[in-house]
């Protein structure tokens, strides 16, 4: 418990500062996630679920935690130059782990809906917040959602109320920016109630080179009929390490769309925990991965149907260079009641070096008895073929490989169902296999002369 | 003399499949290689466009003055040789848009030239479908992907026609081709032809030749060429079969 005890030191010891920069919403799991913490840990590495990402190794060296709650002298507006134009979203900020209040879009939303800091959020209506805040993670059986409600003193939500659109698609930008080494804690709550509707679109950028942290529980409630997609695009850097765990719960007949994107990064372990609830319920889980050096990413994902006549849908591709890793854990749980499910998961990985390695594990766990379930996973090299042949057309090889590797990653992107996006996310991967990436184009760290030219 | 192969050796998996190639072609002329299976046919088309699979072990190809093997498969083609594949790789999730685009801005490139505008390039595409009749769907596609066997042929054509080359190699264009689809493809060959260019059309069977005119009709046989003649040797091979070579043996 070497990496724990300096939590549990720290929160013992601030516990009262913590809670009183947050609120009684949030205070309220926080006594129980301690004592969940302090039973169980970090999870440990080489366990079932975490073979390949030892968790306590990157907790163990002090980061600083910004518990007191002081402000990042910092205007993300300076900072962040959005990699995503043409896509008109309402665009908001998560500083470290502070949602950004001092300017906020002047977005008209429909009446009653909720787009902002989490903080203000369980103030404003604690009721409704505590009907939802940590329901869909559950600290008792997991320690990095233990952890993340023990510490996490803000964050972002969306809430949209029965029967309303939200049209314009909503951006958070968390931004890491600190000159010391830093965890964040973060938290992103979306309630859709029935047949509610609205997209997001999450980016993590790192502007320093200092060492970040965080740990990341995103809560997703989709009513009866909701729609919504839910983007994750992350472009950090080699010193950023990030755990997260995104929790998402569907009604009947509900549609929800989740889609990971890996595009620059440190280590990532991202856990998608999905519940299909009720009858007809749609899933689209995608993540993909483009890494290279000695990136890591570790994709877990646990699809649960518990309800007849859902459907799930789950896409993950890695592409790996240099020395990088990724690892593939994928369950599908398919519960006795839950008759004519139709569950597909597929995995495929690139490996353009000897020294890139993958590890994947699929597992099906199947109570009902009608039920059309698949799995698939490949592993493998570019195929020569294709590679003589546009080099046959007078393509240069490493242009044929940037060609081959981008579409490798197409089918991934074009489940995007925004179109905007999807053409921007083209770009960019075409821009990471051209080593254009190497640092977020948001960046303030990269300078101006460094942006891409006519993409402002 | 716009190609000179001079006693042209190859081997793939050390196996040796060509044993001694000597073949000149001039700028204007069609010259067919005929000959059984196995014979080493689609090796040498492959080894012309520089496949990586097989290993030149003797002799040398000049092509336009310049050492043809030394040159990398990209360039080989900048300089103006195409292969139509006998088998054309389907490559999901590249646009043939895109694909052809990025070839043919390279193409422009090494000739110093500028890259070609949206707009020129779509009238380009449009222009050159007409030519073997390639459905505009099929171009929006990703390359080969889900075509058919005679459409992987059109399309062969249609990127000959866009990359305009000096040395066109047919490898069994024929192939899977019904009697209307040959046409199509034959006619889209013979209105590429010009005084300046050439082409070599590997096939087993005349009935391309029908379509193809060539000048000169040569009989590959065990990776040697064992004999030559005008478009009359391709009538008496249809006549006699290839067994009358293998009796010589």
């Amino acid at each position: 418990m070497k990496a724990e005890q300096q939590y549990i030191d720290l929160f013992a010891r601030y516990e009262e500062l913590v809670c009183r920069h947050s609120t009684p919403v949030m205070n309220a799991l926080r006594g129980k996630a301690f004592d969940d913490f302090e039973r169980l840990g970090f999870p440990k590495y080489k366990t079932e679920d975490y073979r390949q990402t030892d968790m306590a190794q990157s907790f163990a060296p002090d980061y600083g935690l910004n518990i007191n709650r002081v402000q990042i002298p910092v205007n993300p507006y300076d900072v962040f130059r959005c990699d995503v134009p043409n896509l008109s979203t309402a665009l908001y900020f998560v500083v470290n782990d502070s949602f950004y209040e001092k300017e906020q879009p002047k977005v008209i939303f429909p009446e009653n809906v909720y787009v902002g800091g989490l903080k203000h959020f369980t103030e404003q209506y604690p009721e409704l917040a505590a009907r939802y805040y940590g329901q869909a993670a559950p600290s008792h059986k997991d320690g990095l959602i233990a952890f993340n409600t023990m510490l996490a003193q803000d964050g972002f939500v969306v809430y949209v109320p029965k029967n309303v659109v939200v049209d314009k698609p909503i951006q958070l930008v968390n931004i890491f920016r600190n000159d010391t080494d830093t965890l964040v804690n973060r938290r992103v709550l979306v309630i859709l109630e029935e047949y509610a509707q609205a997209k997001l679109l999450v980016c993590d950028h790192s502007i320093d080179e200092v060492k970040f942290l965080s740990t990341e529980v995103i809560e997703i409630f989709a009513g009866e009929g909701a729609v919504f997609d839910y983007y994750d695009l992350e472009e950090s850097n080699e010193s950023t390490t990030r755990f997260t765990s995104l929790h998402v719960r569907q009604e009947a007949a509900s549609n929800v769309l989740v889609n990971g994107i890996t595009l620059y990064n440190g280590l990532s372990r991202n856990n998608y925990y999905v519940e299909l609830n009720g009858e007809q319920a749609e899933a689209t889980l995608c993540a993909m991965a483009i890494l290279d050096k000695e990136q890591q990413v570790d994709t877990y994902s646990h699809i649960t149907h518990a309800a007849p006549h859902c459907t799930s849908t789950e896409l993950v591709k890695n592409v790996l260079d240099d020395h990088s890793q990724a690892a593939f854990s994928g369950r599908i749980l398919v519960r006795q009641d839950a008759q004519k499910t139709q569950a597909y998961q597929t995995n495929r990985n690139l490996a353009l070096t000897r020294e890139a390695r993958i590890y994947s594990k699929p597992q099906l766990e199947i109570y009902a008895d009608d039920v059309k379930c698949s799995h698939g996973m490949t592993t493998g090299q570019l195929d020569e073929n294709a590679l003589f042949y546009l080099r046959s057309r007078g393509i240069p090889e490493a242009e044929a490989r940037m060609l081959l590797s981008v579409a490798f990653t197409a089918d991934v992107i074009d489940h995007v169902r925004l179109d905007s996006l999807k053409d921007r996310l083209h770009l960019l991967v075409e821009k990471r296999f051209r080593g254009e990436l190497a640092k977020c184009a948001g960046c303030r760290a990269c300078g101006p002369t460094n942006l891409p030219e006519g993409e402002a | 003399m716009l190609l000179e192969i001079k006693n042209l050796h190859a081997e793939i998996n050390g196996k040796e499949i060509l044993k001694g190639i000597d073949l000149t072609v001039n700028a204007g002329e069609v010259h067919a290689i005929m000959g059984p299976n196995g014979s080493g046919k689609s090796t040498l088309s492959s080894v012309l466009v520089g496949n990586p699979l097989f290993t030149v072990t003797e002799g040398e190809v000049i092509y336009e003055g310049k050492d043809l093997l030394a040159l990398e498969p990209e360039d080989r083609s900048r300089e103006g040789i195409f292969l139509s594949f006998q088998y054309p790789v389907e490559i999901p999730g590249v646009s043939m848009v895109n694909f052809m685009r990025a070839a043919l801005n390279e193409h422009l490139k090494y000739k110093g030239l500028e890259p070609i505008s949206a707009s020129d390039f779509l009238k380009l595409m449009r222009e050159k479908r007409a030519i073997v009749e390639l459905d505009n769907k099929l171009a929006s596609r990703s390359v080969n992907e889900g075509f058919s066997g005679g459409e992987k042929k059109r399309n062969e054509i249609f990127q000959m026609a866009m990359l305009e080359p000096t040395l066109a190699i047919l490898d069994e264009t024929d192939s899977g081709l019904d009697i209307d689809a040959l046409r199509v493809v034959a006619n889209g060959v013979n209105q590429l032809r010009t005084p300046h260019n050439a082409a070599i059309v590997i096939t087993h069977y005349q009935r391309l030749l029908d379509y193809i005119k060539p000048d000169f009709v040569h009989v590959l046989y065990k990776g040697r060429i064992v004999k030559s003649g005008g478009p009359e040797l391709a009538l008496e091979l249809e006549e006699k079969g290839y067994d009358w070579l293998k009796e010589n043996d």
